[in-house]
């Protein structure tokens, strides 16, 4: 820390001091002491009217945040309730959470890449190369599984990791780099998967627990729900009491309290649906391994300096280059892992199809990915977004292909509804961009 | 002016830098000594940018020697001149507009506790030394980009402060600025120097240079064109070694407008 900071009080200090003081409009003729914080602030109003304001303010600023997501899901169930009764069973819930964990996983690989400002065209070939790399280790080789799937894994990341290295160090555009990996990798996967076309995964394998394992134990579920809602009451709390102790403001006793209410009902409530009602499993594997995921990344992206360096390279490469923050290795990081994550959800995608084929990771599992970073609220210009869009995403994609099954819809007009939608969370993207810039806000 | 220590902290000899077929730096010498502030000034293209650049680790140099408190040292990248104790405040600022003013501080030199980021901590330091600089912002949790264009440039100075620096480079930190922001900055200059800080201050604004700085060294199309002591040195010397004539536009336009007013 610069000594600056430590010894206040020097003549010219202070007479700077007086002379901001009297240049304050506010601060009037007397030059009295300038007031703590800045009269052109807007300070957020005590009690529930104060919330209200500061929300319809960045709203009205362009920072929908989670918002068009959540009203995108209260419709979804909405509509499809009504269309078909069974869209809010327990079944129909805990299929949308197993369908959502494994693209929700390459999804969080993706948000990454988008911070970054960039993307990664090539996470379904690399899922595919994951499942095939898994299923020709373990099935044909006779690997032990838990090897093999560390090395799928493994390989995803140096995959991802070949991807950043063409960007970051030889300077070739992002999407061209993984425009190539998405055709080599495919081409890879189909080599490796040779002459037969399709692996099935062995009953009682890793993989094949990954989607198809539920805890029947319904303490499982709700211990589950009880320990995030304390370790997230309990990370409030701590932030606050330090923030007090250290003078800064803190978020009050209010909303701490009603932060935790709210996540509380959520995880009570998904806890109570996969449990309780008939035909209910209990708590799915998947899930867990989702949920896990994304609180390790979240945490990563928020707390370390790993993850500020990533949005700082996403905000601004050259200012993050001179405040000394090696941008390669952040670029390579971060596709590698993209690489990692997508591989890993290969083989969530392997289970579901129950096992290894040509086309695992084809089709359009690259489009829902990206579309469910983007459709939870990640910018696609860099720099702005939360790990948690992957989940948000995710749950919206899947709950609209759950709903239309459900009411019978034929797969080309699913197509088109999830193309609309992906378009609508693209231009609220862009429209809500525009807004802040206009708000002064981006 | 404050005590000036005999060997300067950083001491540039014979620098040569090319750009292409652009030769933009030719055998530059330059030294700044802790407690001094050294205005670099010269016309547009001159190279004072570039040869902040090579001192600050985007450029390396080509030819010649840098010398850090009497020993030769190489900088190559950013990284090298900031573990010397060299901040800079770029033209451009180079602050990241999507993360917030504590964020941007202490972008490169976070604070940890247990590999973990110190946020409380940051936002605490962060404070403190803007209530120092009596520097003024809304809020130091906003993102930098709702911020005017004089509370970044003083977002930007007092980022260089945070690693505690030996030599500050200020590349026309008053371009931006109003009338009171103007000298909130030259306040901070002089204080800087009265803590024993090198201060390099590229400038265009003669008035700003005479104000604070100790010595005036002139850049010429790439060459050192002179080093004058500010308090023994007439305008009109500066101005002509930076147009390299004493009969320039500016001479010209002065005897231009003394023969009106005598025509009056």
């Amino acid at each position: 820390m610069s000594d600056l900071a430590k010894t206040p009080g020097t003549p010219t200090e202070e007479s700077a001091t007086e002379k901001s003081a009297a240049a304050v409009p506010e601060a009037g003729p007397s030059a009295a002491p300038a007031p703590a914080i800045d009269p052109r602030l807007l300070v957020r109003e005590e009690g529930f009217k104060g919330y209200w304001s500061e929300f319809t303010r960045k709203v009205r600023g362009g920072e929908l945040g989670s918002l068009p997501v959540l009203v995108g899901l209260i419709v979804i169930a909405v509509v499809f309730q009504f269309q078909n009764s069974n869209f809010l069973s327990a079944s129909s819930i805990a299929n949308v959470a197993v369908y959502s964990s494994g693209l929700g996983i390459m999804a969080v690989g993706i948000v990454f890449v988008l911070l970054l400002g960039e993307i990664d065209l090539s996470v379904g070939s690399v899922a595919g190369v994951g499942a095939a790399v898994w299923a020709v280790l373990s099935v044909n080789h006779g690997w032990n599984d838990w090897t093999a799937v560390l090395v799928a894994v493994l390989s995803g990341m140096v995959l991802g990791a070949l991807h950043g290295f063409f960007f970051a160090k030889i300077g070739v555009p992002a999407f061209v780099v993984t425009l190539a990996g998405f055709l080599g990798w495919s081409g890879l996967q189909e080599w490796m998967m040779g002459g037969e076309g399709s692996i099935n995964t062995p009953s009682g394998s890793i993989v094949e627990n990954l989607t198809n394992y539920f805890f029947e134990d319904k303490a499982v579920a709700y211990g589950v729900a009880l320990v995030a809602v304390l370790a997230y009451a309990a990370s409030l709390l701590m932030d606050s009491r330090r923030r007090g102790a250290a003078g800064l403001p803190a978020r009050p006793t209010t909303e701490v309290l009603l932060r935790t209410g709210i996540v509380a009902v959520l995880c009570f409530a998904v806890a109570y649906v996969l449990n309780e009602p008939s035909g209910a499993r209990g708590l799915p594997l998947a899930l867990v391994i989702f949920l896990a995921v994304l609180v390790v990344a979240d945490f990563v992206a928020r707390r370390t300096t790993f993850g500020r360096q990533v949005f700082a390279v996403g905000g601004n490469p050259e200012a993050a280059r001179r405040a000394g923050i090696d941008v390669d290795r952040i670029r390579i990081i971060v596709f590698a892992l993209s690489g990692m994550l997508g591989a890993f959800g290969g083989l969530f995608i392997a289970s579901l199809s129950g096992g290894a084929t040509k086309s695992v990771g084809g089709g359009n599992t690259l489009m829902l990915v990206i579309a469910a970073a983007v459709i939870g609220g990640t910018s696609l210009f860099g720099g702005r977004g939360k790990v948690w869009s992957a989940l948000l995403g995710m749950i919206v994609i899947q709950s609209i292909q759950q709903g239309l099954n459900m009411i019978g819809m034929a797969n080309a007009i699913q197509y088109m509804i999830t193309g609309a939608v992906l378009l609508a969370a693209v231009v609220i993207d862009s429209v809500s961009r525009r807004t802040q810039k206009t708000a002064g806000r981006a | 002016m404050i005590h000036v220590s005999a060997t300067p902290v950083l001491a540039l000899r014979g620098i040569s830098k090319r750009f292409g077929a652009v030769q933009a730096l030719t055998d530059v010498d330059l030294e700044i000594r802790s407690g001094e502030v050294v205005a670099l000034v010269g016309d547009n293209g001159a190279g004072k940018s570039t040869l902040v650049k090579t001192i600050s680790g985007v450029h390396p140099i080509d030819e010649g020697t840098i010398e850090w408190e009497g020993a030769p040292v190489r900088i190559n990248r950013p990284n090298d001149a900031q573990e010397l104790g060299v901040a800079t405040v770029y033209q451009d600022l180079a602050l990241c507009d999507n993360l917030d003013v504590v964020a941007n501080l202490f972008l490169g030199s976070e604070l940890r506790k247990a590999s973990v980021l110190d946020e409380i901590g940051m936002e605490k330091r962060a404070k403190e030394l803007l209530d120092t600089l009596s520097i003024r912002i809304p809020s130091v949790r906003i993102p930098v980009a709702s911020l005017s264009g004089g509370q970044r440039q003083v977002v930007a100075i007092a980022r260089a402060l945070i690693g505690d620096p030996k030599v500050v480079i200020l590349d026309e930190p008053t371009a931006a600025l109003g009338v009171e922001q103007t000298a909130q900055v030259l306040d901070l200059v002089e204080r800087l120097r009265e803590r024993g800080h090198g201060v390099i201050l590229i400038s265009h604004n003669m008035a700003d240079v005479r104000a604070v700085a100790d010595k005036v060294a002139v850049l010429r199309l790439g060459r050192n064109n002179g080093v004058f002591d500010v308090a023994t040195t007439s305008h009109e010397e500066i101005i002509s070694a930076i147009t390299g004539a004493t009969d320039n536009a500016v001479t010209r336009r002065q005897a231009r407008t003394a023969t009106k007013e005598d025509a009056k």
